[in-house]
């Protein structure tokens, strides 16, 4: 299992050379997204605190899943990285430095934009976990290790989009990296593990089938989407994808002042989330909710609590209160209810019905 | 159709080619059902003198494999030249062109999810064999549809992207000397559509029963493309009403009443810097304009809309269920391959030698150099792939229900609850459902099979009951359900919920020795094509007939006078095939 050393290090100097560059073509802007509140609000939220534990965004189609996740991307502030890593190691955490990284004379720290990774349908096992790299194998004699796409994530986002389509045995192995926040790769006579931390996005339409139960744990989120029914907002909609199509220069330009207030809130949610307070009440108030939902184990509550916390950052609250629980209830919660065959409503629906009984306005 | 009743759709096809030449990538393509023949031929014809000279048009076959689909190692060239070489795919080939996919009805789940997602962000995701590299991938898909059978259709997920869905059947269309359309291509970015056309084309969906946001939008661009070709630099009535006949007409899932034109909404204020050119209207008011739009694409519905809508409801339910249609491969002992998978070769799996081979090649000169006596092909046992099939998850579960009677809607309402509780079991597995329910004179499909939960439900709420009892109907329905599911390699069970009282013959007459002779005949092919049965006798007194029949099908007899759902669903995964 023992590495050459200097095969991992040789790696570094060359971070990403086979990456494809963030592609420089403009996007829709985030704040430019008209309605899909809940989408947009779980996101913010996993983008203040990941360890929310990712989001799942189900629903119809054409209601700018793929788009509003691609947004999020261009909005992220940067973050700090050791310069040459190709895992983008913290160097404000000295604990969870890759091994190069621990080892290395010095290290300089750089800013990067904040890795946002699409995990496109068709991936093979080798470009997802990282392989040797083969064609320094073949040119320099050398066994060096090309990250995959588990790599380029660490401390961003993977983004899935059909995630319900997605093979088997990817979703197997992203199952077992998501549980250990570790990746290891084998291959011809080399041994490789590094970091791999990441917050899991996934979209898809539930028509084209379902979730693996497995999979729907790991979302700490889950947003149901409807096309928007009243007509002024379907136009808004149309009228400023036709306007973004035809010009995205400019529509971006002049959504740039939102952007930068979307950005601003985000930072200073980060700088306030350690301060905010979780008071006894709204910790009962949350164990209540589950309990009278009947969803399973501790995760539910966990996540209902954390969620709420960064809902608070958000609007520059200090203390989490049951406004706050009860706007975030249904995505912490609405794919952990067990499946009642008796029972037809939705479960966004049943979530609702157990906050009135529980925690009535 | 007389020549003075307004737009032939022979006309209205041939602008649709016209008008995807001219923005193929905005419109994103068409889908064209008809069988193969001249007017298909002929269309494809227009479509292609339309684009520039030169431009790609590539054919996707079916059952397109990855490799091909978005490209990959280059197997071949990889051994020869001893270092991995890629080889661009057919999405990446097909940039600034057409796709043209051929029997698109029958097109995977899988493979669409693929295409829709390189139409959406416009360059391919190379992630494979080694290989990492986003390639652009801009082109126009033109779906052939030949599906004769109103719910084969090409799959939702396409649809949506794909501007114009024609049905060419029966059709001549006018022979037309077409030359590239250049001149439209330049003028098309300065075509203005006037502020109310937004407006105007969601109104207009929206009062034709279109949900989708992307119809509107396409309707749009269709509008300006008509523009463009006919060399204004504005969009008249006229480009507006071809764009509603060709975009929104054949989405349409009710006919608009009156009431429900609704009063034209104050659309929410921009916000400061996006304040637009609010020009004065220049055009007629956007309420105005809709209900014109609506006109127009009310006047390209086909009569008999209703049925149409309806065929078009059950369309819409089957083409979202994964599955590739006709795989008739050896497939019911093994299941169909659905790609590969590393793993050790024990006995028993199967290799995948291609992709083993693929694995293997890039790594030959380093192989080489490291041990130079050897084989001329050194194969490691991490570059084995094995194939793997969906034989596990084969099952499709059919019920049948009797729907007929007093005790029809407890019944339905049990079996309602099993089906969601197999299915809510089930995910794992990736097992199918379907629902028959028979009574009055014949057998409904309620559910087409299929792995939603989300779907069931809403398929199951709303049943209705009471009625004789045409269990032949029934039965032959459900035959028909399993055999299709076999021919898939999947597996089928059928499940027949019925106190067993035939009263309505085949043919629909009543009589009970008639309806019971149909039913036992009926059955007699379920036994002989192998297909597991279990019949639960929902009789509060078991009946002999019902444990004939259940005999005649080779079914399991199972009486439960108070069938509820636990007892049932935990009688059908005892009967589920093992593994």
């Amino acid at each position: 299992m023992a590495n050459e050393g200097g095969s991992i290090a040789a790696a570094q100097s060359r971070t990403g050379r086979k990456a494809p560059a963030r592609p420089s073509r403009l996007v829709f802007p985030f704040s430019a997204i008209v309605g899909q509140d809940e989408m947009k609000l779980a996101l913010l939220i996993s983008a203040v605190d990941p360890s929310v534990g990712g989001v799942l965004v189900f629903g119809d189609r054409g209601t700018g899943k793929s788009t509003t996740v691609r947004a999020l991307a261009a909005l992220l502030p940067p973050m700090q990285a050791v310069a040459g890593c190709p895992f983008a190691c913290d160097p404000a955490k000295p604990g969870d430095l890759c091994e190069a990284c621990r080892t290395a004379a010095r290290r300089v720290a750089i800013s990067v934009p904040v890795p946002v990774v699409d995990l496109p349908l068709g991936a093979t096992e080798d470009r997802v976990t990282g392989a040797l790299d083969i064609e320094r194998a073949l040119a320099e004699g050398v066994k060096a290790f090309e990250p995959g796409l588990l790599a380029r994530a660490h401390r961003g986002f993977l983004y899935i989009d059909e995630v319900n389509l997605l093979e088997d045995h990817i979703v197997d192995l992203l199952l077992d990296v998501a549980a250990s926040g570790e990746n290891v790769v084998e291959r011809e006579g080399i041994s490789v593990r590094h970091p791999a931390r990441f917050v899991l996005i996934g979209s898809g339409n539930p028509e084209e089938g379902e979730l693996r139960p497995q999979l729907t744990d790991r979302f700490g989120l889950a947003v149901e989407v409807r096309t928007p029914r009243d007509l002024p907002t379907r136009i808004e909609v149309v009228r400023r994808r036709d306007l973004f199509d035809r010009d995205p220069k400019r529509f971006t330009a002049a959504w740039a002042k939102e952007e930068a207030a979307t950005r601003t809130r985000i930072l200073a949610a980060r700088r306030l989330l350690p301060k905010v307070s979780v008071p006894d009440a709204a910790l009962e108030a949350a164990a209540r909710l589950c309990l009278a939902l009947g969803t399973d184990g501790l995760r539910g509550e966990l996540t209902l609590m954390r969620t709420a916390r960064a809902l608070a950052a958000l609007e520059g609250d200090r203390e989490v209160t049951v406004a706050h629980l009860r706007r975030v209830a249904a995505p912490a919660l609405r794919h952990r209810l067990r499946r009642d065959p008796l029972d037809e409503a939705v479960a966004g629906t049943r979530v609702e019905r157990a906050l009135a009984e529980v925690l009535p306005p | 159709m007389s020549t003075e009743a307004g737009p032939q759709p022979a006309d209205d096809a041939v602008q649709a080619a016209l008008l995807l030449a001219v923005d193929p990538v905005g419109l994103g393509g068409a889908v064209l059902r008809a069988p193969a023949g001249p007017a298909r031929d002929a269309w494809l014809a227009v479509l292609r003198a339309g684009l520039p000279a030169a431009s790609p048009w590539r054919r996707l076959p079916l059952g397109v494999p990855d490799s091909r689909l978005l490209g990959g190692l280059d197997l071949s060239a990889t051994l020869a030249a001893g270092r991995p070489v890629a080889e661009r795919g057919i999405l990446a080939e097909a940039d600034r062109g057409i796709i043209v996919a051929a029997m698109a009805e029958r097109l995977e789940a899988a493979t669409a999810a693929r295409i829709a997602a390189v139409m959406d962000s416009g360059q391919v995701a190379v992630q494979r064999d080694g290989l990492s590299d986003n390639l652009p991938s801009r082109f126009a898909l033109v779906a052939l549809d030949e599906g004769v059978a109103p719910e084969e259709v090409a799959p939702a997920s396409l649809r949506a992207r794909l501007a114009f869905h024609l049905d060419l059947t029966g059709l001549r269309l006018p022979a037309l000397a077409a030359e590239p359309i250049l001149a439209a291509r330049a003028l098309l970015p300065d075509v203005e559509a006037g502020d109310d056309l937004p407006e105007a084309m969601c109104g207009a969906a929206a009062s034709l029963g279109i949900d989708d946001l992307r119809a509107p939008l396409l309707a749009l661009r269709a509008a300006r493309a008509a523009a463009a070709l006919a060399g204004r630099a504005r969009v008249t009535k006229e480009d507006a009403e071809l764009a509603a006949r060709l975009v929104l007409a054949p989405r349409a899932t009710m006919v608009p009443t009156e009431e429900s034109a609704e009063p034209p909404p104050e659309p929410p204020p921009p916000p400061d810097d996006q304040s637009e050119q609010k020009e004065p209207d220049r055009g007629p008011d956007p309420k105005e304009l809709q209900e014109m739009l609506v006109a127009a694409a009310q006047a390209a519905l086909p009569s008999g809309l209703l049925e149409a809508l309806q065929l078009r409801e059950a369309a819409r339910r089957r083409s979202a269920t994964d599955g590739k249609a006709g795989a008739r491969r050896n497939a019911a002992r093994r299941g169909r391959p659905v790609g590969t998978r590393a793993g050790q070769l024990r006995s028993g799996d199967r290799l995948a030698l291609v992709e083993t081979l693929r694995n293997a090649a890039p790594w030959q000169a380093v192989r080489r150099r490291e041990n130079p006596h050897g084989p001329p092909i050194r194969v490691r046992k991490e570059d084995i792939r094995l194939r793997r099939f969906r034989h596990k998850a084969g099952t499709t579960a059919i019920f049948v229900v009797d729907a007929s009677g007093s005790s029809a809607l407890h019944r339905l309402a049990e079996a309602k609850g099993a089906v969601e509780m197999l299915l809510a079991d089930c995910y794992v597995r990736r097992d199918q459902v379907a629902v028959v329910a028979f009574r009055g004179r014949g057998a409904d499909v309620l559910l087409p099979p299929t792995p939603s939960l989300v779907r069931a439900k809403r398929s199951l709420a709303g049943l209705p009951g009471g009625g004789p009892t045409p269990l032949a109907a029934g039965i032959d329905a459900a035959a028909a359900i399993a055999t299709e599911a076999a021919r898939r390699g999947r597996t089928p069970l059928l499940v027949l919920l019925t106190d067993g009282r035939a009263n309505i013959a085949r043919d629909g007459t009543p009589g009970r020795p008639a309806a019971e002779e149909d039913a036992l005949s009926a059955a007699v092919p379920i036994r002989n094509a192998g297909i597991p049965a279990l019949l639960v006798d929902t009789a509060p007194r078991p009946h002999p007939f019902a444990k004939r029949i259940a005999e005649a099908m080779g079914a399991r007899y199972v009486p439960l006078p108070a069938a509820d759902a636990g007892r049932l669903s935990t009688a059908v995964a005892a009967a589920r095939p093992a593994g």
